[in-house]
């Protein structure tokens, strides 16, 4: 979402620099820009507002009709549900929050510290069938995660992982490892092999001579693509769903589902439950957005 | 200082790739020590294989008495310059100086010390509170050289050190390396691609083709009699004439009647081919003593001196290095002539020089 935001962003004033004469319709085309990108900001942007707004009404607001769209009275009673339950102590919804910053935590570490040094690895040496070792790790992300749900489920029955946090945190860095590996190399592979060869001419081992002159230097694209991996695993929700069942292993996606459905559902609380769970992960796509643009460009070259 | 001796060396990656097939290689103390050839010849993995950046397949490496076969880079106490000068980013040029004696856990006066002489001999004195960034490209390099410098290594490895350099630079570069080579009296292999680089540079040069030496030889042995024919089209800009010879009553016989001095022990019953440096032929008027008809098909016209490029007897392209002062339009009717000593002769099935 940032990346498509700045992209929208910095594709005016780059419009501004084309000669007049190859405006077609100038002033007639500059307007219909204009409109198309309002109607698709309204778009994109009023099912956010919209959950923004739910977040706040009070229950009475949220099914009046006509829908009230200003003229409502502002409570924070939703987002108290979200940590608090009723009788005051940890909300079923809190601890599922918790389990998401661990279980994508955990994960997208797990992904890098494997990932990194593989794709320095697969950039530096000159490895057999290094080709096709490549292409095999990037097919495994071919087929949709879904369809290997069954199996994975069936496979993890057998070795007690079902409803297990550490079942979800594997899952998660297997399908992240692929990746990290693929956008990782690209950003290896700008780091001449030099600093590594003088370094291990001064005296350290090759594993040194990586860690202490290579890395630092990968630190952007590590940046990018820990964060692409964060992304995948907070927001993953079909594994949560089949491979997790008490409260106290869910992720966030599957418990915000779950407040659906019933007899009621209480959408002042899913609408405060989804804002908490949207927010971390905007937050920290905005903070490091620009690694993020520099990664998915460098990864379209590189690819 | 001392010499490296490289035997049998040979050097096959898991891909199955052969960068250096057999490498042999005897390098003096105190020699400046050329490996020329095409890039894919195998001469940067050799020059690896000495550094300890490679591990060879088989084959041995010794810098003066030691086996370096297993002994980690560190351990070969050797000095490397790279075509990428490779200078830690962060670290200002003192600090990039002094990186490989604090690695070497020397005392702080002593690399001081080191650093201030290694400075004042390639004049860095201005750039050393610079980081890399800061510094031109020729900066850079000269701060690289330094810190080879610095470690005082028994031998120098420098892979294309000039090569991002501009032409002006490189030439003034050349004549630094050169100098500082002679003053320290310096082991140093000196990877190039460059055949100008090779000839100004070098005491000796190593041609290398295809994972194997082709010839070994001073600047002027490799010019003026190439080992092979590889070595004869590589070497010279533009390269020999490669003249198709019979021996006929006591001469080298070329195509349209060219008579060239043969040199003695020509073997008899095998295809032979003449390498005639372009100098060694000359334009003259048609019908002049000596030369065969022949005719102007370009002329390239480099100020100090013209490139022509003629036509005998209809067959092929002939370059001759001319003084500017002879002129010819192109479509000239001229005569061609050999004013050169003995040509070169190779056997056309080895490619070896026979003669």
């Amino acid at each position: 979402m940032a990346v498509s935001v700045d992209e929208a962003v910095s594709t005016g004033p780059a419009r501004d620099h084309t000669p007049p004469a190859r405006r077609l319709g100038g002033r007639g085309r500059s307007v219909l820009e204009v409109a198309l990108l309002t109607v698709l900001a309204v778009v994109m942007l009023f099912p956010v507002l919209w959950m923004i707004e739910t977040s706040i009404k009070e229950n009475r607001d949220v099914y009046a009709i006509p829908a009230k769209f200003f003229d409502f009275t502002v409570t924070l009673d939703h987002y108290k549900d979200v940590f608090v339950a009723p009788d005051g102590t940890r909300s079923a919804l809190s601890v599922s929050f918790l389990n998401s910053v661990v279980v994508a935590g955990v994960s997208t570490v797990l992904a890098t510290v494997l990932g990194v040094p593989a794709a320095w690895a697969y950039s530096r040496f000159a490895v057999r069938a290094k080709k096709d070792q490549l292409f095999f790790i990037l097919s495994t992300r071919f087929m949709p995660p879904v369809v290997v749900v069954i199996p994975i489920f069936l496979m993890y029955r057998q070795v007690g992982l079902i409803d297990n946090k550490l079942g979800l945190i594997l899952i998660y860095a297997a399908f992240n490892v692929p990746f990290t590996i693929w956008m990782m190399k690209g950003f290896v592979d700008e780091v001449p092999a030099e600093y590594e060869d003088a370094a291990m001419l001064d005296g350290y081992t090759r594993l040194q001579a990586f860690w202490k002159f290579t890395l630092p230097l990968l630190v952007p694209g590590i940046a990018a693509t820990a964060v692409f991996a964060l992304i995948f695993s907070w927001n993953e929700f079909v594994f949560a769903t089949f491979l997790t069942s008490s409260d106290s292993v869910r992720t966030a996606p599957p418990a915000v589902a779950g407040l659906i459905g019933g007899t009621t559902t209480d959408w002042g609380l899913v609408a405060a439950a989804s804002v908490v769970f949207a927010l971390p992960v905007l937050v920290f796509a905005y903070l490091v957005r620009k690694h993020l643009i520099a990664g998915v460009t460098l990864g379209a070259v590189r690819r | 200082m001392a010499g490296i001796e490289v035997t049998a060396l040979h050097k096959r990656y898991p891909d199955g790739t052969v960068a250096v097939d057999h490498v042999d290689l005897s390098i003096g103390h105190g020699e400046l020590f050329v490996m020329l050839g095409p890039s894919g010849c195998g001469k940067t993995t050799t020059l690896r294989a000495i550094a300890g950046l490679e591990r060879q397949t088989t084959g041995d490496i010794r810098i003066g008495d030691t086996l370096v076969n297993d002994l980690p880079p560190a351990e070969r106490d050797i000095a490397m310059v790279f075509q990428f000068y490779a200078l830690y980013p962060h670290l200002r040029t003192r600090d990039n100086l002094a990186f490989p004696l604090r690695a070497e856990g020397l005392p702080k006066a002593e690399v001081h010390k080191r650093v201030d002489e290694a400075a004042r001999l390639m004049r860095l004195g201005p750039l050393l509170d610079r980081r890399p960034r800061q510094l031109s490209g020729g900066e850079q390099q000269r701060v690289a050289l330094a810190r080879a410098l610095v470690r005082r290594p028994r031998a120098f490895l420098m892979d294309e050190p000039l090569t991002n350099l501009d032409a002006e630079l490189r030439a003034d570069m050349r004549t630094e390396i050169k100098h500082l080579q002679g003053e320290l009296g310096a082991t140093m292999v000196y990877v190039t691609h460059d055949q100008v680089e090779a000839m100004s540079l070098g005491h000796r040069i190593a041609i290398l083709n295809k994972g194997r030496v082709e010839q070994i030889g001073t600047p002027l042995e490799v010019y003026d009699r190439p080992a092979s024919l590889f070595c004869a089209a590589f070497i010279g800009s533009p390269p020999m004439n490669l003249i198709d010879v019979e021996v006929a009553d006591g001469n080298l016989h070329g195509q349209g009647g060219l008579v060239l001095t043969p040199p003695p022990g020509l073997p008899r019953d095998r295809r032979l081919v003449a390498g005639v440096r372009p100098e060694a032929l000359e334009v003259t008027a048609p019908g002049a003593e000596g030369s065969v008809p022949a005719r102007v098909v370009s002329a390239e016209w480099l100020g100090d001196e013209i490139i022509y490029v003629v036509d005998h007897s209809g067959q092929r392209e002939v370059r001759v290095r001319m003084p500017p002062t002879v002129r010819f339009a192109a479509d000239a009717r001229v005569g061609l002539r050999h004013t050169g000593g003995t040509p070169a002769v190779y056997d056309v099935s080895t490619e070896e020089l026979v003669a």
